[in-house]
């Protein structure tokens, strides 16, 4: 008669709060050995809480963690490793100008010369990359690979340190479904050679692909774990939101008028003379909304950063209306004049100004505009109730425009930025992840906005990484792969492994 | 994001936790006393009486805080923009000399528009120098700390050589220009207020003073009333989205500078055209440097630094009277005191905030007696 | 041959002037690769230089002096450290008060005992740095080219200017081939990876930070148990700052560093030896541009050359825990 192995890892009541925020409350979870288990949750629901304190970044204010069955007290990430458990991080954890050899070795040096133990590392390197199929040369920069290959270290790492238990946080993210076949398969490899690995996604495909056993956590609390193969996407997303989820909304028929925007041959370095976008042309008309998809890093930030002024041109032109664009005016102010609004990517960096009052943020970019006060001086009163009635229009919670723009939650940080950009009435917008961050009730909000921007005859380019959203919205989508365009579709002609495949680089431009 | 401070009532942000930094700068001060063997109450005392003990020290006293909040500001305005201006000193002292042509030169301007005149002069001066490392930060990404400290050094020399061998008074010892004529100075206090009858005693303390206050009216108007005010703390507080929002931050830096540099000048309004009525050397002593600690104890707000400066002008004059009272105490002492508060109300500023709040929250949890 | 000479000669003794350069630079260096800004160099140079002269007066002790001024500048290089890691103060606000205390300090304290404006006592030849003159200085001297550079260059020398120098390969091989210069300059880059990775940044950062304040208190015992044997305040004289430009030109690597600090002491050296010398067209070179050379120079070179100088990626961000 066999004993029944104990669990490779169980939390019990692990209990943890930021201040006023409650991140993990009362949370138990059971990982069996030899399993790949998946944790799902919108953003906020606290995986990620949960996973730095198995990995010891943080200590649970309360809770029980049991590694194999004993008890264990993880203070200290050197204490998880010490246990087995390796962590590969969403932003990875690997210092740029070093090399991968390097990267490998911090904090397991082998000794206090680094000579003594490179040898060791190289070796073991090598025979990890035959195993698994994890090939990187030791000796590149880490700072220039890709990011597919910069995840095949951090993976390294942690498998160097002997990680038994392993535990990836939205590896998928920066990964096109080509390379994000290739992880499954080796984390596949790793299941079968006995290993435990905790997949952290909000990807319910992935988890219907993957995963053997799911969890599901929402604000803070684990709310139910599956057998995968027992339960559906429906399912667990109605566990992951508390009600039935509408994926998709309502949306008529896009009426295109005539062309507003015109893209041709745009070429656009990053801030370190890369080309970052390579010859991409491409048409926005007024009534429709075009989505730009495609996998982070593919140049659409650096499109959306040359669209809307902030970044030169390195070639190529923007035609507005038939008039082309001269250097001159194609920055931020002159480009607001015109009636471009730019809802950018980053609200927190670039679209808000945190420690500001709400009322000053709804200022940014039209700050010189007369409605706030005629003559040299601002009127605070004309700030005020300006900010009151974008905030009436975009039901912007709570409806105090004196308080500071970082105390307002993600959501309703977005609404504000969105607030500012469309009630300026422009001509075009440009908008960029709208709904990261955002929790479910303000994406529905808001993607109604965007439609009706469409439906009052306004040109709308999105640039999203959510296939999701890319669907629900367009009327025409293109597919940026390596600063070209890859594919251009219609969402019904197509579907996600379509866009999938253009996103990998599979031209039907192909040189 | 920054980790979470520990949340206090508002009061407690504005006014308790900054007077209990700078209280921790002087009560360390007061170690220092002791450890030179010196009684600290005796100092306080020496030094309070000094300042404030009668017409004549609050004179004094007056005069130097209208140096300091003209520096105060200088370093605030700067602030706000997100820069470290270190390099006040310099830029006082080239004002300086900006002052001293226009009242040396342009003599046949009628009446007190002489003094306006220079007042402008050392304005313009101290904006030129300022505009130089503020330039260089925008347009050549040059670390504005370390450029206006080496412009400190490099006034120094301009200064030097021009004292010494352009400007100098003919048949002068002393590194110094022809005294001033009349109609270029800022009048004393005491001069006016003798006047209409009110005898004052004989004190530096100038019509300065006032152009101090609307220089802070003026910035506070700036600052949080007008789009350039708007545009300069965007760029302070955030540079992405101020390029985001269509504002040049390169251009608000040199903007910034040049205002920073002109409001160097009331320093030298204050002792060159109020009280020396000619150009020396050096006549700045260290005040650009007490601007950082006025800056930093008033929040970068202008209620805030006529208040510290105020109190630094205590300081000054208290310490001149208690480096006499006791030698051992030499005016070093103020810029220990200086070093202080700049630590802890500018570098430590935070590291009051949880025994501050377990005391409020213990006081507000005690039972009613 | 003359002028050879005479060029050999300015060249040691702008190796000397830069010593002091050289020591506050690399104790830069340590402290900015890991992720600390530091200013305040020049205040440690007057704390290491006034205890140092202190101690030496009272003890008489050269090696007293040394270690005086080595552990006042620790002192205040944690006091830095810990505003700049524990408290996650603006680094550059924490090393201007430094500035400041140590300037008013050291010349409070001095004048407090000795009562001559903050000055020390000229300290006797037992208790300074002796100079160290290699076996056959004076006859191999004599012999062209290869003399005068042994003679002057690599002889005759005192010990602090011989460890300045061998501190040039020893950084290098220090942050290049051990298990803590790897460390350190990880944890200058992505501290987050250095803590996932299950190592303190906090105990990198503080060694860092205290060899920065052994470095730099050096210098300033150089300044006075090596070179004028008393202290007087503001003896700095800015070299702090200059240190730090050097450091930024010389994009924080070690021997770049060194030929940068070497220029600058060359520079001066040359200047002292112009000084009154008559020069074509401009006449007698004015006392106040040999002053203002060095910081013109450092001006330029920030304005000019240096393009986009990129420190280590963490320079003066306080590491904090993302939530």
């Amino acid at each position: 008669m066999t004993v029944p192995l104990a669990p490779a890892i169980e939390l019990i009541a692990i209990d943890k709060s930021f201040g006023p925020v409650h991140a993990n409350n009362n949370v138990n979870l059971v990982v069996e050995r030899g399993v790949i288990h998946g944790i799902v949750g919108e953003n906020g629901a606290g995986k990620s809480t949960l996973m730095s304190i198995l990995y010891g970044f943080y200590e649970a204010d309360r809770g029980e963690i049991r590694v194999n069955g004993e008890p264990v007290r993880i203070r200290s990430s050197r204490e998880a490793i010490s246990h087995g458990i390796g962590m590969v991080h969403q932003h990875f954890m690997l210092v740029p100008p070093l090399s991968v050899l390097e990267n490998v070795m911090l904090g397991a040096e082998g000794g206090a010369l680094l000579s003594e133990g490179a040898g060791a590392i190289r070796k073991r390197l090598g025979e990890l990359g035959r195993e698994y199929g994890l090939v990187v040369n030791p000796d590149a920069t880490v700072g220039e690979l890709s990011v597919g290959l910069q995840q095949r270290v951090e993976i390294l790492k942690a498998l160097v340190r002997g990680a038994e238990i392993l535990v990836l946080d939205e590896p998928t993210a920066v990964l096109t479904p080509a390379e994000a076949d290739q992880l499954f398969e080796m984390l596949r490899v790793l299941k079968g050679e006995n290993k435990t690995i905790i997949f952290i996604t909000h990807k319910l495909r992935e988890i219907m692909n993957l995963t053997d056993r799911v969890s599901v956590m929402r604000r803070g609390e684990m709310v139910a774990t599956f057998d995968t193969a027992k339960t559906s996407p429906p399912e667990l997303a109605d566990a992951m939101v508390g009600r039935k989820v509408i994926l998709k909304i309502d949306k008529g028929p896009a009426h295109p008028g005539p062309v507003s925007l015109e893209a041709h041959d745009i070429v656009v370095r990053d801030d370190r003379g890369v080309v970052r976008v390579d010859g991409v042309s491409f048409v926005l008309r007024e009534g429709e909304i075009l989505g730009v998809a495609g996998v982070a890093g593919n140049g659409q930030s650096e499109l959306l950063e040359a669209l809307a002024g902030i970044r030169s041109l390195s070639g190529g032109n923007i035609v507005f209306y038939g008039d082309p664009l001269p250097p001159a005016e194609r920055n931020p102010r002159a480009e607001r004049l015109l009636g471009i609004g730019h809802v950018p990517e980053d609200r927190h960096r670039v679209g808000l100004v945190m420690p500001f009052e709400a009322c000053e943020s709804a200022m940014l970019g039209f700050h010189r505009e007369p409605v706030y006060g005629k003559g040299v001086f601002y009127s605070r009163g004309a700030i005020v109730s300006d900010a009151e009635k974008k905030m009436d229009a975009f039901d912007v919670r709570p409806r105090a425009p004196l308080l500071k723009t970082a105390n307002f939650s993600g959501g309703n940080q977005q609404k504000l930025v969105l607030a500012r950009e469309i009630e300026r009435n422009p001509k075009i917008l440009l908008v960029g992840q709208p709904t990261r961050g955002v929790d479910i009730g303000a994406i529905e909000f808001i993607h109604r906005r965007i439609v009706a921007q469409r439906d009052a005859g306004k040109a709308v380019l999105l640039v999203s990484v959510e296939l999701d959203e890319i669907f629900a919205l367009s009327d025409r989508i293109i597919v940026l792969c390596g600063g070209r365009i890859t594919g251009e579709r219609r969402p019904e002609e197509t579907n996600p492994q379509d866009l999938g495949l253009l996103m990998a680089g599979v031209s039907e431009r192909a040189a | 994001m920054s980790a979470p401070l520990k949340p206090l009532p508002a009061w407690a942000d504005v006014a308790l936790i900054p007077l209990v930094n700078v209280a921790a700068a002087f009560v360390i001060s007061g170690f220092v006393v002791l450890a030179i063997g010196e009684n600290p109450l005796e100092a306080v005392q020496s030094l309070i009486l000094g300042a404030l003990g009668d017409l004549e020290g609050i004179g004094y006293t007056l005069f130097y805080a209208t140096s300091f909040i003209f520096t105060g500001l200088s370093v605030a305005v700067c602030f706000h923009a997100g820069l470290f201006n270190i390099g006040t000193e310099g830029q006082a002292y080239i004002a300086g000399l900006g002052a001293a042509l226009v009242a040396l030169h342009f003599g046949f301007l009628p009446g007190y528009t002489l003094a306006i005149a220079a007042i402008i002069g050392a304005a313009l001066f101290g904006a030129a120098f300022a505009a130089i490392p503020g330039y260089l930060q925008a347009y050549r990404d040059s670390h504005i700390v370390i450029t206006t400290i080496m412009f400190n050094y490099i006034a120094s020399a301009i200064m030097g050589y021009l004292l010494v061998n352009v400007l100098r008074k003919p048949g002068q010892m002393n590194a110094e220009t022809t005294p001033f004529r009349d109609t270029a100075l800022v009048p004393q206090f005491h001069e006016v207020l003798a006047h209409f009858g009110i005898i004052w005693p004989v004190t530096p303390f100038n019509l300065s003073f006032l152009l101090a206050l609307i220089c802070c009216l003026a910035v506070w108007l700036l600052i949080w009333r007008t789009r350039l005010g708007y545009e300069i703390r965007t760029v302070g507080a955030n540079p992405t989205a101020a390029i985001y929002g269509g504002i040049s931050p390169a251009r608000v830096t040199v903007i910034t500078t040049l205002l920073s540099g002109a409001l160097a000048g009331g320093v030298a309004a204050n002792i060159i055209l109020g009280d020396q009525h000619r150009l020396i050397l050096e006549f700045v002593g260290g005040f650009g440097f007490v601007g950082i600690a006025v800056a930093l104890m008033g929040r970068a707000h202008p209620v805030g630094i006529i208040l510290a400066a105020i109190l630094f002008g205590v300081l000054y004059q208290g310490g001149q009277a208690l480096s006499i009272d006791m030698p051992k105490i030499s005016r070093d002492m103020i810029v220990v005191i200086q070093g202080l508060v700049v630590l802890f109300a500018g570098a430590l500023e935070h590291m009051f905030r949880r025994p501050v709040a377990t005391l409020l929250a213990r006081r507000t949890t005690q039972p009613p007696i | 041959m003359e002028w050879f000479n005479a060029f050999i000669v300015v060249f040691a003794s702008g190796m000397r002037l830069a010593v002091p350069l050289i020591l506050a630079c690399f104790a830069g260096l340590w402290s900015e690769r890991s992720g600390i800004v530091d200013i305040g160099l020049e205040g440690k140079i007057l704390v290491g230089a006034f205890a140092s002269a202190a101690a030496a007066t009272f003890t008489g002790s050269v090696w007293l002096g040394l270690l005086a001024g080595i552990a006042a500048a620790v002192v205040f290089s944690l006091i830095h450290g810990y505003a700049s890691i524990d408290q996650r103060a603006n680094q550059i606000v924490s090393g201007t008060a430094i500035n400041m205390v140590a300037d008013g300090l050291t010349a409070l304290i001095g004048n407090a005992i000795w009562s001559q404006g903050g000055r020390t006592p000229q300290l006797p030849a037992e208790a300074q740095f002796g100079v160290i003159n290699w076996p056959f200085a004076n006859e191999i001297g004599a012999v062209p080219i290869i003399g005068p550079i042994y003679q002057h260059l690599i002889s005759g020398h005192d010990i602090v200017t011989y460890f300045a120098f061998l501190l040039v390969p020893l950084t290098y091989w220090a942050l290049y081939s051990t298990r803590f210069g790897l460390r350190l300059r990880a944890v200058g880059e992505n501290p987050a990876a250095v803590d996932t990775a299950g190592i303190s940044v906090r105990g990198l950062r503080y060694g860092a930070v205290v060899i920065c304040g052994v470095l730099v208190g050096l210098a300033g015992v150089y300044l006075v148990l090596s070179q004028e044997a008393y202290f007087q305040p503001h003896m700095s004289a800015g070299r702090g700052f200059i240190a730090l430009a050097a450091l930024v030109f010389a994009k924080w690597r070690p021997w770049p560093a060194l030929a940068t600090c070497l220029l600058f002491g060359f520079l001066d050296a040359l200047a002292i030896r112009l000084q009154g010398v008559e020069l074509p067209i401009i006449g007698p070179v004015p006392v106040q541009a040999i002053e203002a050379l060095p910081y013109i120079l450092t001006v330029v070179l920030l304005a000019g050359f240096i393009g986009k100088a990129i420190p280590p990626r963490a320079s003066g961000i306080p590491y904090v825990k993302e939530r």
